[in-house]
């Protein structure tokens, strides 16, 4: 059975119910529409002492990220959060904890950065710390976003770990809806997300140094070591996940979920609160008569590959939805399921097919899928575009410049 | 002159002949049907984002009476804003206009004066994007004395996303995110400009049109760092926390504790929570701009005997 108790909230304050319930010491933020709802919420539940805290009114995302850095580093459990253009003023800060292995979870409330300016969510925001070293789990829906909470903390801080965690949830679709969410007993949290053990941290007794000057001599080995604490982290998503079911009867997969995948011939790859309405549209497509599947990606780094892999490898064609696109080149994530695939056996390699669609908010919805399906179809008879011809799903061809003679 | 030339100059006359109305069109109907700002705004933004009692919209009438009072050539002013409420005056200000990135329009509008000085540049921003997020960059051009005009329209919080505390929230000032008051002391920002070098500081509230407009005029005309702080009313991110419900009670507010004292210390006159508002213009002083200063520093490099082969 499914623990905790059913109340209906807006996402934002789901998220601040779960960063609560795991006692940060330290709390830093800077306001940024879709994030805002969930460090005001905070900030209430510090000032009303419910939650016992520092809580820091930075002045930029900049500030932020480096007070929690800086209050990571004396060894106490830290939370940030931001979006667009907040996220990628983090970035300097971003690299820095992972490099100095400062496990501090944050939320990427996924919105398009600017230009153009928008607040509506695709994730070019969160997708552009993909080489960071930042550990980055995409969520579905707001029970999702609860849990996964609860999670990132537990992996952030495991001892093989001891890297920045994200949790990408899309701006407004999942933060500023209301849905019903189980929320969890304080003692029950405590007992699946025990206190923070830190390893490395500043302490009077035993002196030591964070991100102190290297050169040639070991920064490839730095990397190296950097590279196995996130594929080691793998392991560790996939056991938060575990230990979560196990402990509170509910499961949102762990590097990957899929849904009827086995046996389909088209298998369509997405993150984000696009997975929900895949689902549908898979329930829809295959009463009309296509076997389509669905493949969750909810751990984009450290990368799936060998779980991507085996669930794709009966699939005659795969569609990959992006809603980041790395510009003269393709979508990120397609990117990614093709180097995945490259290690597939021949007869287990699917087509690979990149669409792009979700951008700035733009609905996906059941057509949306159904056109992505076809295009998918299509390049299983042979009509495949070059690669970096990218699919972009429902191109609105009025709002393009009309092309010249010649 | 060529037809752009003429197109060009003929913009400005427009504009003045509308003020003045000289263009036939000086009965009353036609001048119902056309408000005399209409050429100095994008009609197709229209309406606003602003609230209902907002001050924003006072402070952009201030200014564009400003601008056709100050005599400049309209085609060579740009407008810089930052992101938050008051960004938003970039878009909807028809002149050459540039909507940057949050607590950046200083930096993008330096880059626009030096790379063209010609330009007589305006950054039109809030107090959370100029002297929060912006704080280094404010105080780097003021000690620069970059030849920019910076207007800040001061709301005590950061009013787009709902009302936060910022760096100029007072002390005890209710937030969003400061639910039993704020404790951090805030920057009063006309004192922050001009302990960094600013060449003119002016505050005024958004109540005290006539004396806004004239401090912004002077600003336009000033060379080096002019900076303008407006009080403005945010009744719907800040004042319904402070007990002023609406813009018009907080004008009221204004009415009755805005105090005139062009010669106070412009650094005791910090913004207090229900304290008087001290306005005037606190700075108003001659120092080379920054590209005076380049200028004359290269100058006095090269003219030293011995240099060059000299």
């Amino acid at each position: 059975m499914t623990r905790g108790t059913v109340s209906v909230m807006e996402g934002s304050m789901a998220v601040a119910k779960a960063v609560k319930a795991c006692r940060p010491a330290v709390i830093s933020a800077y306001p940024i529409t879709p994030q805002t709802h969930i460090i005001e919420m905070l900030a209430q539940m510090v000032a009303q002492g419910e939650l016992e805290a520092e809580y820091v009114r930075a002045d930029s995302e900049f500030s932020a990220a480096s007070v929690v850095a800086g209050a990571s580093a004396t060894g106490v459990r830290t939370y940030t959060a931001s979006a667009s253009q907040g996220l990628l003023l983090m970035t300097e800060v971003l690299y820095y904890l992972a490099g100095a292995r400062l496990p501090v979870v944050l939320t990427g409330t996924n919105r398009q950065v600017s230009v153009p300016l928008g607040l509506q969510p695709d994730h070019r925001d969160t997708m552009s710390f993909r080489d960071s070293g930042v550990i980055q789990l995409y969520v579905e829906n707001v029970q999702e976003a609860y849990d996964t909470h609860l999670q990132a903390f537990k992996i952030a801080e495991d001892h093989g770990v001891l890297l920045p965690t994200m949790v990408c949830m899309d701006g407004f679709v999942l933060t500023h809806v209301v849905e019903p969410v189980r929320i969890l007993d304080q003692v029950d949290v405590d007992g699946y997300l025990p206190p923070y053990e830190p390893v490395h941290y500043l302490t009077p007794e035993r002196p030591s140094v964070f991100g102190s000057y290297t050169d040639d001599a070991n920064t490839l080995e730095f990397y190296y070591l950097l590279q196995q604490a996130v594929l080691g982290a793998k392991a560790k998503v996939e056991l938060a996940a575990r230990d979560f079911r196990a402990a509170f009867g509910r499961s949102h997969g762990g590097l990957i979920d899929s849904y009827g995948a086995e046996d389909a011939e088209v298998v369509v790859i997405a993150m984000g609160s696009t997975v929900g309405t895949l689902r549908e549209a898979v329930d829809v497509l295959r009463r009309e008569g296509a076997k389509v599947g669905l493949i969750k990606v909810r751990c984009f780094r450290p990368f799936p590959a060998e779980e991507v892999r085996q669930a794709a490898s009966g699939a005659d064609a795969v569609a990959v939805v992006d809603r980041a696109m790395s510009f003269g080149f393709q979508g990120v994530l397609a990117t990614d399921v093709k180097a995945a695939l490259y290690d597939a056996p021949a007869a287990n390699r699917p087509v690979v097919m990149g669409t792009m669609a979700g951008f700035g908010g733009r609905e996906v919805t059941i057509d949306t899928v159904r056109e992505i399906v076809k295009v998918a179809r299509q390049a299983l008879d042979g009509h495949l575009p070059a690669p970096d011809d990218s699919n972009f799903i429902g191109l609105k061809p009025e709002l393009l410049p009309v092309a010249g003679p010649g | 002159m060529d037809s752009e030339d003429t197109q060009r100059a003929s913009r400005s006359e427009r504009v003045r002949r509308q003020e003045l109305h000289l263009d036939g069109r000086d009965d009353l109907a036609a001048r119902a049907e056309r408000h005399p700002m209409d050429e100095m705004l994008r009609e197709d933004r229209l309406p606003h984002i602003w609230c209902p009692g907002c001050g924003l919209g006072v402070t952009l009438t201030c200014f564009i009476s400003a601008l056709q009072k100050s005599g400049l050539d309209l085609d060579k002013v740009c407008v810089v804003s930052g992101i938050g409420c008051t960004g938003r005056v970039a878009g909807y200000i028809k002149l050459d206009s540039f909507h940057t990135t949050h607590g950046r329009a200083i930096p993008f509008a330096t880059g626009l004066k030096l790379a063209n000085p010609d330009l007589t540049v305006v950054v039109y921003s809030g107090d959370g994007d100029l002297v929060t997020i912006g704080g280094n960059h404010f105080i780097h051009a003021a000690r620069r004395n970059v030849d920019i005009t910076v207007i800040c329209v001061n709301n005590f919080n950061y009013g787009m996303t709902g009302g936060q505390a910022g760096a100029t929230t007072p002390v005890n000032a209710r937030t969003t995110t400061t639910p039993y008051g704020n404790f951090e002391y805030p920057f009063n920002v006309s004192s922050l400009a001009a302990a960094s070098g600013a060449v003119y500081v002016a505050r005024y509230t958004a109540l005290h049109v006539r004396r806004l407009e004239q401090a912004m005029v002077e600003a336009l005309l000033k060379p080096g760092f002019s900076f303008v702080e407006v009080i403005s009313p945010c009744p719907t991110g800040y004042g319904r926390f402070q007990q002023q419900q609406s813009g018009l009670e907080t004008m009221r507010y204004y009415r009755d504790r805005g105090r005139l004292r062009s010669e106070a210390d412009v650094h005791q006159a910090g913004i207090v929570l229900g304290g008087d508002i001290i306005e005037g213009k606190f700075v108003d002083l001659e120092r080379d701009t920054f590209g005076q200063a380049q200028e004359s520093g290269l100058k006095r490099a090269f003219d030293k005997p011995g240099r060059d082969g000299r």
